[in-house]
């Protein structure tokens, strides 16, 4: 199964190692891996997608739990929770298909933020599922390129990931 | 706005640099850090991005330096240290090629838990990531075989750092942890200021096991038919012998210790079954398979240990204790898990057990010891006694009575080892120290050295073969000039005997690569490097020469055991087969 892992990592150099060093050297699987500091600049919050079964998944929560830079971490489906993730794609927009490839960033709600003659430029923010129907409902050959964020998540209601 | 506060900073360190003691070099602070920390041996060797530690440590007397011929023997040497005596290795080392070579015993300390603390030195600070003389990113090629690692890129963090790494290499599952010290962090000056007591937010290791399951253990325990308990080596690193005894006795079940749990609990004692897993008695392998309740206490199921998982322990309702919630559930299911320290939950568990009302069920106790005389009656390490050859078991049988079973004994890897962990019936704790985990061939002498160097009173064997000694055999040489009067025990079958083992049970007999030819002369090679040497090559030989050996007190002797090449060890449980599926002789 999915599950999106939360980490609250002291912001040092060679925190991300250890993460992906774990990783690698223990055969888990990684799908999409996000970090960037937070308010409190001494720490860093990293979002990883994995997946395994629940036997894999409480290795994969020890194992990372065991690494010293690991303030707190959080299983975000042990509870419900909100996921995003942030798009930006480069559509070939010209002619017939500019109306259409307007028509589906509506529909998405996403926001074109680059527009040459040719080209539109879109960003769309959702759930990992909603960027990948984007992509899927744009003709395959009008995608020039393709940039994901990668998962991040919060908990929803009084469930906090914090120090 | 910043000029301003950059001002009263200036003002602020000029004040303090008058009213607080004197600014000393990294190198400086590295002693006087460890001194704080109570250590009294670094095991190290010299070079370039070390020389000013090295320095320091010239110019001081209250740390000695021991120094080896090889890194990984300086690793071997404090992790030795470490075991028997439950206090941290500490190992000192070059850049490049000096942590390159400790990565070996750095990884072997890592797979047994052992708390040691390496120093790496470091190309200086400007020079690093371009690729300078003696450069290797050690933090880097260290980080999957530590506990935790740190590099110090300014002095004012230098005696901070050396804490934490205590803290974290002897706390929790214990660990080694390096420090990585660029050679101008070693030669820059700041204040010392070595902190009593350190916390860091994102470690803080558990130290009571919870209170409900441990009274959930004792109900369970005291429910079983047919119990085993099952106890490794986390039951020596946190000292816990003692109560490990006390429960063991009190209960009155039968027990079996992993490699690396021997001597937590007596050997010679009628409730001990010995050794478990592939190379474990009958008794003790089938009174895992047939058990209803596992108590597993500081052991980690190793596969060593469990044989084919799908057929580990078919019955057995599981507890299991280990400081490390990882261990937990990793390989085997676990019905009640206790996070916590050993002797702390094993304390606990007493206090309940003699609280309760309950008591074991004498009848099935009695017929499920019954049973295990049974499979003990099986004899089942017994070996050929009239043989001309010398039998390596009739070696440490005969080491074990010589020495009243009172010697540190070291091993190596391979046949040896396990013929050692077999023959020789470890009462205390701390006293048998091998590379159970990774399996290092080399680590018996160096070993033996960090051991000596602790208890320079005890005696000191080193059980080794003809294989596993070349791997570290330079450092007889720091063994004279230390006056280290180790006991070597060369049980010299000219090849090496587990690999043979192997390619006879499984390849056919494809004798790949496992014979050892143009040995040297051991005994010519002991007296090269000033130590005796001697060669035994007849049975009836084997004890007077171990007397004679045993008799020099003072000197190292390299005793060169002429065994039968073909003596297999049994029992043995092949790769992929089940516990109670062992090959017996």
């Amino acid at each position: 199964m999915r599950h999106i892992i939360s980490i609250l990592m002291e912001n040092e150099a060679g925190a991300l190692s250890r993460v992906a060093g774990l990783f690698s050297a223990r055969g888990y699987n990684i799908e999409s891996l996000t970090v960037a500091p937070t308010e409190d600049e001494s720490l860093s919050r990293m979002t990883l997608v994995t997946t395994g079964t629940d036997e894999v998944i409480e290795q994969i929560t020890k194992q990372l739990n065991k690494l010293i830079d690991v303030v707190k971490l959080m299983d975000m489906h042990e509870g419900p929770h909100i996921e995003r993730e942030m798009m930006l794609i480069k559509v070939r927009a010209a002619g017939a298909t500019r109306e259409e490839v307007k028509r589906l960033a509506d529909i998405f709600r996403g926001r074109i933020i680059d527009v040459s003659d040719t080209i539109y430029t879109i960003e769309v923010t959702g759930t990992s599922e909603k960027l990948d129907a984007f992509v899927g409902a744009i003709t395959q050959t009008d995608i020039i390129e393709v940039v994901r964020s990668g998962v991040t998540g919060i908990a929803r209601g009084e469930r906090a990931l914090h120090v | 706005m910043p000029d301003i506060r950059a001002f009263f900073l200036v003002i602020g360190f000029a004040v303090t640099r008058e009213t607080k003691q004197v600014e000393l070099t990294g190198a400086e602070i590295f002693v006087r850090s460890l001194v704080e920390q109570g250590i009294d041996y670094v095991f190290g060797y010299p070079g370039g991005a070390v020389l000013p530690i090295y320095d320091a440590l010239y110019q001081q007397d209250e740390l000695e330096h021991v120094l080896v011929r090889h890194e990984q023997a300086a690793t071997h040497a404090a992790d030795g240290y470490a075991r028997s005596t439950g206090r941290p290795g500490v190992v000192l080392v070059t850049s490049g090629p000096g942590a390159t070579n400790a990565v070996t015993g750095i990884a072997t300390a890592y797979m047994d838990s052992i708390p040691m603390v390496v120093f790496t030195g470091q190309v200086p600070t400007a020079l690093i990531g371009n690729d300078a003389f003696q450069e290797v990113d050690s933090v880097g090629i260290t980080r999957p075989c530590v506990k935790h690692n740190f590099l110090v890129k300014d002095v004012n963090d230098l005696a901070v750092t050396i804490r934490k790494a205590f803290y974290v290499a002897m706390t929790g599952r214990p660990g080694p942890v390096v420090v990585d010290i660029p050679k101008d962090v070693a030669a820059a000056r700041a204040e010392f200021h070595y902190p009593k007591r350190i916390s860091m937010r994102s470690y803080s290791p558990v130290t009571k096991g919870h209170p409900r399951q441990i009274k959930k253990a004792i109900d369970l325990m005291l429910t079983a038919k047919r119990p085993m308990l099952y106890t490794g080596g986390g039951v020596i690193l946190a000292n816990a012998s003692s109560q490990l005894t006390e429960l063991t006795k009190l209960l009155g079940y039968p027990l079996t210790n992993t490699l690396m749990g021997l001597g937590a609990f007596p050997a010679t004692h009628k409730q001990n079954l010995g050794m478990l897993g592939m190379h474990g008695t009958y008794e003790a392998n089938m009174g895992m398979h047939h058990c209803d309740v596992l108590i597993a206490i500081g052991a980690r199921f190793d596969d060593r240990v469990t044989g084919n998982i799908d057929k580990f322990c078919p019955t057995a309702s599981v507890i299991h204790v280990d400081i490390d919630p990882a261990s937990i559930s990793k390989n085997v299911k676990v019905d009640v898990p206790i996070v916590g320290p050993v002797d702390q939950v094993l304390k606990e568990m007493l206090k309940v057990l003699k609280e309760s009302k309950q008591k074991p069920d004498a009848a099935a106790q009695k017929a499920w010891w019954k049973q295990i005389e049974e499979w003990r009656a099986m004899d089942c390490l017994k070996y050929d006694r009239d043989s001309e050859l010398i039998k390596p078991q009739y070696v440490l049988e005969t080491l074990y009575d010589v020495t009243g079973g009172k010697a540190f004994v070291t091993s190596d890897v391979g046949q040896h080892q396990m013929w050692a962990a077999q023959f020789y019936k470890f009462d205390k704790p701390n006293r048998w120290i091998n590379s159970g985990g990774l399996g290092t061939m080399g680590f018996g002498l160096p070993a033996a050295m960090g051991v000596q160097i602790a208890h320079p009173k005890e005696t000191v064997a080193c059980i080794t073969g003809e294989g596993s000694i070349q791997m570290c055999i330079q450092e007889l040489s720091t063994c004279k000039q230390y006056g280290l009067p180790l006991k070597v025990i060369n049980l010299n079958n000219g090849c090496l005997g587990m690999v043979r083992q192997w390619q006879q049970f499984f390849y056919d007999g494809r004798y790949a690569m496992s014979y050892m030819e143009s040995l040297p002369d051991f005994v010519k090679l002991a007296e090269a490097y000033g130590h005796v040497g001697m060669q035994i090559t007849k049975p009836e030989d084997v004890e007077p020469a171990l007397k004679e050996a045993f008799g020099m007190k003072d000197r190292l002797v390299f005793m060169d055991f002429l065994t039968d090449k073909k003596e297999n060890v049994y029992p043995m449980i092949p790769a992929g087969a089940g516990q109670n599926e062992m090959i017996l002789v």
